[in-house]
């Protein structure tokens, strides 16, 4: 009954297995993946040990550091709390009930009586020491999460490549949740189950130094084998994270694949790969359970050793060391109570394991060296059009080869450049280290005549504007969008960016004008129409030097109309250069500069190259032959 | 609540006996915990007492005493690990069948479903839905072995004294208490700081994405303003959930205390009267040890429950997901080239008409360019003739079959569609091409060198070996097309429809690969095109507009319709 009920009825599922085409059982596939290399910055701190990242991490926290005498010694007073019930039974029994004196009921209430006001006294430091521990934590992680934050984006945009920034975001998203995990519960519990450790150990030898170290010595083995459970632990939970993995890349293959599942009819393949999948994530998860359930009852074990140990070895000889029997059973909850921390400390283990591995994550990001420093007096662009020079320009990613191979280039104000190549000729490097994305690595950028590594960022920034390819937008508004970088312009300036363009009829078609929407990434823009969003933001900055990146995806012709001409009217004035995709922006412009494997190989008008019959003459040959053949007609 | 108990039996139906077996596991733990008590008790009247009290102790009492603490640790351990692992089988398995079913669901929806959820939300129902249904299975053995430590330990209580069992009862209610308003007050703090990390990582993927944005325009403090924004409120959030703890978990200590220290002060008393033995005050004391911690596991059900109704609230919506309508149909094509008919074809994305009444028709071995702006339905188009959609009227019919009559499996060995968003697994491109069939490598070599990849595949360090995508090699736009393409040659369909599939490739090669398409295959074929040189080699071109064919003809013929020479007009311009 109910079980049909909620598993969705049989027979319907049925329905949904013939759904798929044949009837062929799922095969096991077996595939070996790969795992990608720890990246660089991981590697700089691998080796370091759980101390050295300790060590540089409360250096690059000064939150965790504040205040720490004063909570430790709350701590000490909390675990001190604990053992009172163990010291006032033995008081109770030794001298209250069993003592020379018989039944004292005095004693006996009175003793109860400030007990238990100790207890509610320890109550209320214990919640205060716990206070202290989260506010210190929670705030360690604000201020590690902000800085991290910062420094990823300082750093070079060869770090944001795409394949990175999921792992970029995860840095300041689920490496500082791990530790934040592990400051709720693991690190308070470290802190107070160590001194607890310590403080009943200590109370425990003042009944019998003799019986503590026999304690000691049954409970001493418990490290080296709680040590090696978590190990075998920790590994079978890092193969039930790649099985999860592994699935989901199967799912998500399906949910982004599915026409191309239907088109070929790949359901079986598919459903086989799946189950599979989800067979080995299941298999693994049971192997890291085998784990999960010796871990706790092995304490438990160690402690019944103790336990035993301690009263056979207290009823034999414990009257010749002076012990009395109230000492003996408050001894045994001693025993007891140093159970609890230490099986709770195995229990963190593991969770103090991946802390440490989220902070070395992240300290190895914050180790990672920004790029571009900018200088702290510097110089300001002239206004108006600005000239161009690039003296032996080479530029190389941190790992790989020269990009750039010596580019020697003199564009005088007001040029209208466009630089042609190929795909991975250099000339996208050449647009970036034109508004210091990146430093050259020889070589100098020089704009308006002063080196760009001496210009002040601000006006930088103003004087040299990119358009990217991509017209990232927003999340938000599209006046908001407008407006970033000059959070001061008025919604009139805006709009009268938009007019000097041209754009003015588009503005009005788009449902809800300047507020409209963009959505998440600006999809509910068009690629063309993010690109003019881009243009309307340069138009805003009126910058000196303008740098086109021309987008390669095919645009929808009167988004393409407006394009051309918001361009044609933003480069008025301006030097402008652009990475050219397009034959009729080479063709339109002053100088054309082609670019072939980190060099400048030829320069000159359009009609020039074309008649010289080098490398431009061919790529424009080659662009006839795709685009002309409407001439003919 | 009621829910959320329905889910927990039907859990426990659909895995009877791991889950029996966990249940012993803590019945067993339980009996012993409570045994544990027991012993020590035992010993400190049968061992200890006489030990210091009548001047000596029989060795072999020692001994058995010793044994019995030993022996119930024991039994203990059996019973955790019983319920441990039992309980995390029931579980795991559990999740393994939702899993399962939500899995075979996504194989079973018609395609535009897809176009309605995110990929994300997909995701996330396959993986964290599921597991979350099955999430309150694991405190469930326990909770039950909790009742049972509670039952046996005040058994023995009211065996041993009436007074200690009335203190017993009075400390209950405070800790059930305690447990009760600590859960209430946190859901609201804790799962809000949840929704407070999924902020924080908006803002953070948005922001990165964005980086050459805020680089160009000098955003950065404007960012981390953002993120300072949503991670202050993510902290005030949990430092709510820490005050919360800080009043909690030492109060979970201090009340057993303050019952302990009320037992000792009647228990002295009871002792002295000889009501009770010392060793029986002692086991009362362990005994309220071990009943604060069950109390929690309750708490940890009660707090699972609601999530775990749910997320299985949304595993059971994408189970409702419609089915397609499964074909039945088994009549072959018939052999040599095809042609394809359509009459009369609607079709609608929900309000959005599409197509309205197109007819055509592509004779056999013909290549047709399709020509039509953005949005005019050349996708949908392609995706009728293949199949993976149904027109809401009107007929398609290939080589004379109405579609509906084809037998799948025939289909789509005889028609390859190719997208323009190529989709490669995430494996060899080996697998990538034969997709779980055994082709030798000289067919796979052929196919590879009409698509103009062969090339570049020979000069990948593993060749077709290669892993691709997300854990191997990163291939390039174009180059995922061209194996989109050799993958569809490869089982030499007779009918081609390429959606834009050759976009990203370079124009020169794109030529190639077309040149190379019209020698080498045999196939009806349906281009949707960008640039003009791709148009200009097909023999006829279909002009979509309005939601039909607006005109027919040669490239040169159609040149005179107006709304075609603007749009390749438009094309000319780009030279990709």
């Amino acid at each position: 009954m109910a079980i049909d009920e909620g598993l969705g009825d049989l027979e319907e599922h049925d329905a949904v297995l013939d759904v798929l085409t044949d009837a062929a059982p799922p095969g096991s596939h077996d595939h070996e993946r790969r795992h990608p290399d720890a990246s660089d910055e991981e590697e700089a701190l691998r080796d370091a040990g759980a101390i050295a990242v300790l060590r540089r991490g409360l250096a690059v926290t000064p939150e965790l550091r504040q205040g720490l005498v004063l909570t430790a010694v709350l701590a000490v007073a909390t675990a001190l709390g604990k053992l009172a019930v163990p010291v006032l039974i033995q008081q109770i029994l030794d001298r209250g009930v069993l003592g020379e004196a018989g039944y004292r009921p005095g004693f006996v209430a009175a003793t109860c009586a400030s007990a238990a006001l100790l207890t509610i006294a320890l109550y209320f430091v214990s919640r205060a020491t716990f206070l202290r521990l989260v506010r210190a934590a929670e705030a360690s992680l604000l201020g590690l999460r902000v800085r991290t934050f910062r420094h990823i984006h300082r750093l070079s945009l060869a770090d944001h490549v795409d394949q990175r920034r999921g792992a970029l975001v995860s840095r300041v998203t689920s490496d500082i949740e791990t530790m934040a995990q592990f400051t709720e519960w693991g690190a308070v519990a470290w802190i107070v189950d160590s001194v607890l450790i310590v403080t009943t150990l200590a109370v425990m030898s003042l009944y019998s130094w003799q019986l503590t170290l026999v304690a000691a010595a049954v409970f001493l083995p418990l490290l080296p084998a709680l040590g090696y459970l978590q190990r075998r632990q920790l590994a079978a939970y890092d193969a039930v994270r790649d099985a999860v993995g592994d699935t989901l890349s199967e799912v998500s293959e399906l949910v982004t694949g599915a026409p191309v599942v239907l088109a070929y009819g790949l359901e079986h393949r598919t459903r086989g790969r799946l189950h599979d999948a989800i067979r080995r994530q299941y298999t693994a998860q049971m192997h890291a359970a085998k784990w999960f359930a010796v871990m706790f009852p092995l304490s438990d074990l160690f402690g019944a050793l103790a336990l035993a140990t301690v009263t056979a070895v207290g009823a034999i000889n414990g009257a010749a060391w002076g012990l009395e029997l109230g000492e003996l059973i408050a001894f045994m909850f001693l025993v007891n109570l140093l159970l609890i921390p230490i099986s709770e400390l195995s229990e963190i283990l593991d969770q103090t394991q991946t802390a440490i591995a989220g902070w070395r994550k992240i300290l190895g990001v914050l180790a990672t060296p920004i790029d571009v420093e900018e200088p702290v007096d510097g110089t300001r662009l002239p206004s108006g059009a600005l000239s161009v020079d690039l003296d032996d320009l080479r530029f190389a990613y941190r790992t790989g080869d020269e990009v750039l191979r010596g580019i020697d280039l003199h564009l005088p104000a007001g040029a209208s450049v466009a630089v042609v190549g190929e795909t991975g000729s250099g000339k996208t490097t050449v647009a970036k280290l034109l508004c210091r994305l990146a430093d050259p690595t020889g070589g100098v950028v020089r704009v308006g005549g002063i080196d760009l590594r001496t210009v002040d960022p601000s006006s930088r920034r103003s004087a040299v504007r990119m358009v990217p390819q991509d017209g990232f937008l927003f999340d938000t508004t599209l006046a908001e969008n407008v407006r970033v970088g000059y959070p001061d312009a008025t919604d009139d300036e805006l709009r009268s960016a938009f007019t000097a363009l041209g754009l003015d009829a588009w503005l009005d078609e788009l449902p809800g004008g300047l507020h409209a929407h963009v959505g998440e990434r600006g999809t509910n823009l068009s690629v063309g129409e993010r690109q003019l969003v881009a243009l309307a933001r340069a138009q805003l900055g009126d910058p000196g030097l303008l740098i086109l990146d021309e987008a390669t995806s095919s645009v929808d012709p009167e988004t393409e109309q407006a394009l051309t001409e918001a361009l044609d009217r933003l480069a008025a004035g301006r030097t402008v250069v652009s990475i050219a995709h397009r034959l009729s922006t080479a063709e339109r412009a002053d100088l054309v500069v082609v670019v072939d494997a980190g060099e400048v190989v030829e320069q000159g008008t359009h009609a020039d190259l074309v008649n010289s019959g080098g490398v431009y003459a061919g790529l424009f040959a080659s662009w006839l032959g795709n685009t002309r053949v409407l001439d003919d007609a | 609540m009621r829910r959320g108990a329905r889910l927990l039996w039907l859990s426990v139906r659909a895995q009877p006996r791991p889950f029996a077996l966990a249940v012993t596991g803590a019945a067993l733990f339980a009996v012993m915990a409570v045994g544990g008590t027991f012993v020590i008790g035992r010993v400190t009247d049968d061992v200890l007492t006489p030990a210091f009290q009548e001047g000596g102790v029989e060795r072999s009492a020692v001994a058995a005493g010793a044994v019995a603490i030993v022996l119930a640790s024991l039994l203990r351990m059996v019973g955790v690990v019983l319920r441990r692992y039992f309980g995390q089988m029931a579980q795991r398995r559990m999740q393994m069948l939702w899993f399962q079913r939500v899995t075979d669901r996504y194989l079973a929806v018609p395609l535009p479903w897809f176009d309605e959820h995110p990929t994300g939300e997909l995701l996330a129902h396959a993986d964290a839905d599921c597991e979350r249904s099955t999430m309150a299975m694991q405190p469930l053995p326990f909770s039950i072995g909790v009742v049972v430590i509670i039952v046996v330990s005040m058994g023995l209580l009211a065996f041993v004294d009436p007074v200690l069992l009335a203190v017993a009862l009075a400390l209950f209610p405070g800790l059930a208490l305690l447990n009760n308003s600590y859960t209430k007050k946190v859901e609201r703090p804790a799962s809000a700081a949840q929704a407070r990390v999924g902020d924080v990582s908006a803002v953070a993927h948005e922001s990165f994405e964005g980086a050459l944005v805020v680089k160009t325009l000098g955003l950065e403090a404007r960012e981390v303003g953002r993120l300072q924004d949503k991670a202050e409120q993510l902290r005030q959030e949990r430092l709510l959930v820490g005050r919360l703890r800080a009043g909690f978990e030492p109060g979970l200590d201090a009340l057993p205390n303050l019952g302990t220290i009320a037992l000792l002060w009647l228990g002295a008393w009871r002792v002295s009267s000889g009501a009770v033995t010392t060793g029986e005050l002692v086991q009362a004391m362990l005994l309220f040890g071990i009943l604060a911690f069950p109390f929690r596991i309750v708490g940890f059900l009660l707090e699972e429950l609601p999530r775990a109704v749910v997320a299985n609230d949304r595993v059971r919506g994408v189970l409702a997901a419609p089915i397609r309508a499964r074909s039945s149909a088994t009549v072959s094509l018939p052999p040599g080239p095809l042609d394809v008919v359509l009459a009369g074809i609607d079709f609608a994305h929900g309000p959005d008409v599409v197509l309205r009444g197109l007819s055509a028709r592509l004779a056999p071995g013909e290549v047709v360019a399709l020509v039509g702006s953005t949005g005019s339905g050349k996708t949908t188009l392609c995706s009728l003739i293949a199949h993976l959609l149904d027109p809401g009227a009107g007929e398609i019919s290939i080589g004379g079959v109405r579609l509906p009559d084809i037998d799948p499996a025939d289909l789509s060995r005889t028609a390859a569609l190719v997208f323009q968003e190529t989709f490669l697994f995430a494996d060899t491109v080996r697998e990538n091409l034969a997709m779980g069939d055994d082709i030798p490598d000289d067919v796979i070599g052929a196919a590879l060198e009409i698509a103009k990849a062969r090339a570049f595949v020979e000069r990948l360090p593993n060749g077709l070996d290669e892993v691709i995508g997300e854990r191997g090699i990163t291939l390039s736009g174009g180059q995922r097309q061209r194996i989109a393409l050799a993958r569809a040659l490869l089982r030499q369909p007779r009918l081609l429809l390429l959606d834009d599939a050759t976009s990203a490739v370079d124009a020169r090669v794109e030529r190639a690969i077309l040149d190379g398409l019209r020698d080498s295959v045999a196939a009806t074929t349906l281009v949707v095109a960008h640039r003009v040189s791709t148009i200009a080699l097909a023999d006829r071109v279909l002009l979509l507009d309005g939601g039909r064919i607006a005109a027919e003809g040669t490239h040169r013929e159609l040149l005179s319709v107006p709304t075609y020479a603007a749009l390749v007009r438009a094309y000319e311009q780009d030279v990709g």
